[in-house]
């Protein structure tokens, strides 16, 4: 059973398997650390004790987040090298220091501020606490910048040149950063980690406002996220449109896999839905509107698009994968826009907190976001193949010299371990959402008073008072 | 200016870093189960809540580091070690997610469950890791640029014992880390503990030196040839000085240096491993300047590192600051 896949296979599903499980966990710490800085924000400037409630409702989510987010990414890190040595050796001088500048200037910085974060709040003042969730949520951020890069530079290669032992070595640090499609990711990929944590933040508090409409620490969930989605889900349809053409420009191939379009033309019709055969060339049972491709990509409904066809047969990524992911995420996106819609036309009515069947939709769009996410990852990564950088280095010859028995092993030990590890982790969040966020927020496990004898204790016993004080108790 | 050099510096500098403080939080995982009361057991996890991820990320600087600075390094070793490092990651992961589980599991059973994990994650990283370091000193097949072993070369009785060697290491760095931050019945365990494990460590530091100098004559030479010996003598003298001083601060009951000995001793072991390793990175003949990158990632790189290592030490002191003293079950958000 040990050679299932050959080495080659294995390998690349080894790491899509696992780089599908990381990133549903960082785009949510991305989102969930912005959310957590703007509720300890809020609350510092009001004093309103609702927002601090917010705060411990969800740090404990984001915790078990974040964990799961350090395990699975440091899996990524060495699998580049276990797995791709080849490419390692070649692309190591380009991306490596950008990789580098990853751990120094954002891993680095929210593992140190994270232990204040989550710990701190009775050893440092409020002002202090507030600067180190400001500082995990700016990590965060930094983290999706490098890594961005880097993958955009495997996108679209720039400002390198080869060397005598076919290394790929800089001539220009700033193309290689901002490379081409760099810009258009990282906006694409940030609002999509806001989006997803909108999402996941409404469908709970939709959830608890199901059972119980007057919840106001629910209610201020819903609005926010609400807020988010109704601001945010159009930037993101726009942000993708341009996002398609700079991929239009620099790999026309993967475009024309998206689109299903398999001959070159003027005005090409856009496919809403179909099924692409490869063998014979035709997209079956197609729903189409006719030169609206032309007209999105091109700005002008007779437009030349290349189709499949002006490139190698052997060259094609896996058109139907390409072709439906891009579908699922698009739908995603127009479907996060009507609720972000209804929702505004709600609290023009004032019955943002009655409205069922909004409140419900909210809860199915739940993990939405974190679907979108795999769904565009997917285009974006089969769309590239067979290459690992663009144009230049072949998935094939970017392998390490292991034997498929190896590499199919760990396969079947990463897919047993994450099922069983990242299950209970969804389990546990799951219980976690279950919790109706107005209880009060401390002590659910032990049931002592945190506060009563702190580092601090005038300070302590202030903050205690005021807290017992504005909780009503 | 040698860029290599520098790198090559930085880079032992990031293992080390990595070795002695998730050495340390990995120990309190080997020594968890030996820790009967649910109080200390919460308090041991507690001393490296706030800690543990900043401490791993030495281990991400080091693979990452190397992938930028030693590509072709990064490029044979992962492959060469593919099993011990697939564990290792393996490992991480179940000893990671015990931090946050543990407080999510509502039932007895579940509690043990992750404390189990905690516990098997942390000795599987640790042994691992010493199977890996046991690996690579006796010496990795390279031809032209790629690993062309086979993939049960790591598994040899002496990376088998350098595996142990490392378990023990970081079970005597996590019992005198908490000498130093608990107190009562668990400290009292410790010490006990921890004078047990001084004298494991010695039979494993000097079985380790002497039986790595056969493993390949340049490790031989290095020490031996005149007049190498007579600068390096004062190295195994002062591991003896440590250990025996060691062995005094525990009798003495003092807290904080037998934390700091242990880390001394992993320095001076560490100092002799990086002289028979130099100059190469992977033995036996793949030098540091054979595998570094051209200058112009070196030098992009350093102009960060430069920068940036003197703030990450800075703000990574101040949050063990925050922390400091012994723990108390008020730290907690649970
Ligand atoms: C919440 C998540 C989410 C949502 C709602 C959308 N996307 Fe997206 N999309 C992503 C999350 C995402 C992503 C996961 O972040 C990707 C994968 C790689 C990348 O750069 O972003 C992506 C890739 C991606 C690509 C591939 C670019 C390439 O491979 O070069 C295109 C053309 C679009 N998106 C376009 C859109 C359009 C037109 C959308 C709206 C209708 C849309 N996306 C909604
Ligand atoms: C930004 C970080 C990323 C980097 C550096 C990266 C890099 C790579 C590399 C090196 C491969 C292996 C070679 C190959 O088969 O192309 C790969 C494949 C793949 N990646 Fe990514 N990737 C990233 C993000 C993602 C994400 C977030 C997903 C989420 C689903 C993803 C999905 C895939 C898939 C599905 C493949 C296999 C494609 C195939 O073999 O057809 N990638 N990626
Ligand atoms: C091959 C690709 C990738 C590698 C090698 C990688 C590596 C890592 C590592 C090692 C960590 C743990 C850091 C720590 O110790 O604290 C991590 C966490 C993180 N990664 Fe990735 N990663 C990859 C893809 C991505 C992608 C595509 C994103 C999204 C834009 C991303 C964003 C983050 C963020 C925000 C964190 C910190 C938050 C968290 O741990 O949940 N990474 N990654």
């Amino acid at each position: 059973m040990f050679e299932l896949f050959d080495a080659v296979l294995a390998a690349r599903l080894q790491f899509a398997f696992t780089i599908a499980f990381h990133i549903i966990f960082p785009a949510l710490s991305i989102g969930l650390a912005s959310y957590l800085m703007v509720l300890q924000g809020l609350w510092l400037k009001t004093g309103k004790d609702i927002y601090r409630r917010a705060w411990r409702y969800w740090v404990k989510i984001f915790a078990v987040i974040f964990g799961m987010g350090v395990v699975s990414g440091i899996v990524m890190s060495y699998q580049i090298g276990t797995n791709w040595s080849v490419f390692s050796d070649k692309t190591g001088p380009i991306l490596g220091p950008l990789m580098g500048y990853e751990v120094l200037t954002a891993f680095f910085l929210e593992a140190g501020f994270l232990g204040v974060m989550l710990f701190g709040s009775n050893r440092v003042s409020r002002r202090l606490h507030f600067m180190a969730t400001i500082m995990v949520a700016v990590g965060t951020m930094i983290s999706g910048f490098w890594i961005l890069s880097v993958n955009s530079w495997m996108q679209t290669p720039a400002g390198y040149t080869i060397n005598d032992v076919g290394q790929f070595i800089a001539t220009d640090w700033w193309q290689v950063v901002f490379n081409p499609s760099f810009p258009y990711r990282f906006v694409h990929m940030m609002l999509a980690a806001y989006l997803t944590t909108a999402f996941l933040v409404g469908g709970v508090s939709a959830w608890h406002l199901l059972k119980d409409k007057t919840n106001s620490a629910a209610k201020l969930m819903f609005s926010m996220s609400m807020w988010m989605a109704l601001l945010v889900a159009p930037i993101q349809i726009i942000a993708g449109d341009f996002h398609g053409l700079n991929t239009l420009k620099h790999q026309p191939m993967k475009i024309a896999a998206m689109e299903g379009n398999f001959e070159s033309q003027n005005g090409a019709p856009l496919i809403l839905f179909g099924w692409p055969d490869v063998k014979n060339k035709v997209v079956h049972g197609k729903i189409a509107v006719p030169k609206l491709a032309s007209l999105i990509l091109t700005h002008d409904v007779d437009g030349h698009l290349p189709g499949l066809d002006a490139f190698p047969e052997e060259d094609w990524p896996n058109v139907p994968l390409v072709f439906w992911s891009f579908r699922i995420m698009v739908a995603i996106g127009f479907a996060m826009f009507l609720v972000g819609l209804w929702s505004a036309l709600m609290r023009l009515r004032k019955k943002l907190y009655d409205a069922k069947w909004l409140h419900r939709a909210a809860v199915l769009m739940a993990p939405s976001g974190s679907i979108a996410i795999l769904a565009g990852w997917i285009t974006t990564e089969v769309g590239r193949q067979p290459y690992t950088v663009y144009g230049l280095l072949r998935t094939a010859d970017s392998v390490s010299p292991l034997d498929a028995p190896a590499v199919n092993a760990s396969l079947l030990a990463f897919v047993l371990v994450y099922f069983l590890v990242f299950g209970s982790g969804i389990y546990y969040l799951l219980k976690l959402f279950k919790r109706t966020p107005s209880l009060n927020e401390r002590d659910i496990k032990t049931g002592q008073p945190r506060r009563a004898a702190g580092i601090t204790p005038i300070q302590g016993l202030a903050d205690k008072i005021n807290d017992d004080s504005k909780e009503g108790k | 200016m040698d860029y290599v050099l520098i790198w090559a510096g930085l880079m032992a500098f990031a293992v080390f870093a990595y070795v002695v403080l998730d050495g340390f939080d990995l120990g309190i995982g080997l020594l968890f189960p030996f820790i009967k009361q649910p109080d200390d057991k919460s308090n041991a996890m507690n001393s490296i809540a706030p800690f543990w991820d900043g401490n791993e990320t030495w281990l991400v600087l080091g693979g990452g580091g190397l992938y930028a600075t030693f590509p072709l390094a990064f490029a044979i070793i992962m492959p060469a070690l593919y099993a011990p490092l697939i564990v290792m990651l393996l490992a991480l992961i179940f000893r990671g997610v015990a931090f946050e589980f543990r407080w999510r599991a509502e039932t007895k059973a579940g509690i043990k469950r992750w404390d189990l994990g905690f516990t098997l994650g942390s000795f599987f990283a640790a042994f691992s890791q010493g199977v890996a370091l046991g690996a690579l000193v006796q010496g990795i097949q390279v031809t032209e640029r790629t690993y062309v072993g086979g993939w049960w070369d790591w598994l040899t009785p002496f990376s088998l014992v350098t595996g142990f060697a490392v378990v023990i290491g970081y079970a005597l760095l996590g019992a005198t880390w908490l000498i130093y931050k608990t107190e009562g019945l668990l400290q009292r365990f410790c010490q006990h503990t921890a004078w047990k494990l001084t004298w494991a460590l010695g039979v494993m530091i000097a079985t380790v030196s002497i039986w790595m100098l056969f493993k390949q004559d340049p490790y031989m030479k290095r020490w031996f040839d005149y007049p190498n010996y007579l600068y390096l003598l004062p190295v195994p003298v002062l591991v003896a000085v440590l250990g025996t001083y060691l062995l005094r601060a525990l009798n003495k009951g003092y807290e904080l240096a037998p934390f700091l000995s242990v880390i001394a001793l992993f320095a001076l072991s560490y100092f002799g491993l990086c002289i028979s390793f130099y100059p190469n990175i992977v033995p036996p003949n793949i030098s540091i300047w054979q595998a570094a990158s051209p200058d112009s990632s070196l030098k992009f790189l350093l102009v960060g590192a430069s920068i940036l290592i003197p703030v990450i030490i800075a703000y990574t002191a101040y949050s063990y600051w925050v922390f400091r003293g012994k723990v108390n079950s008020e730290d907690q958000y649970h």
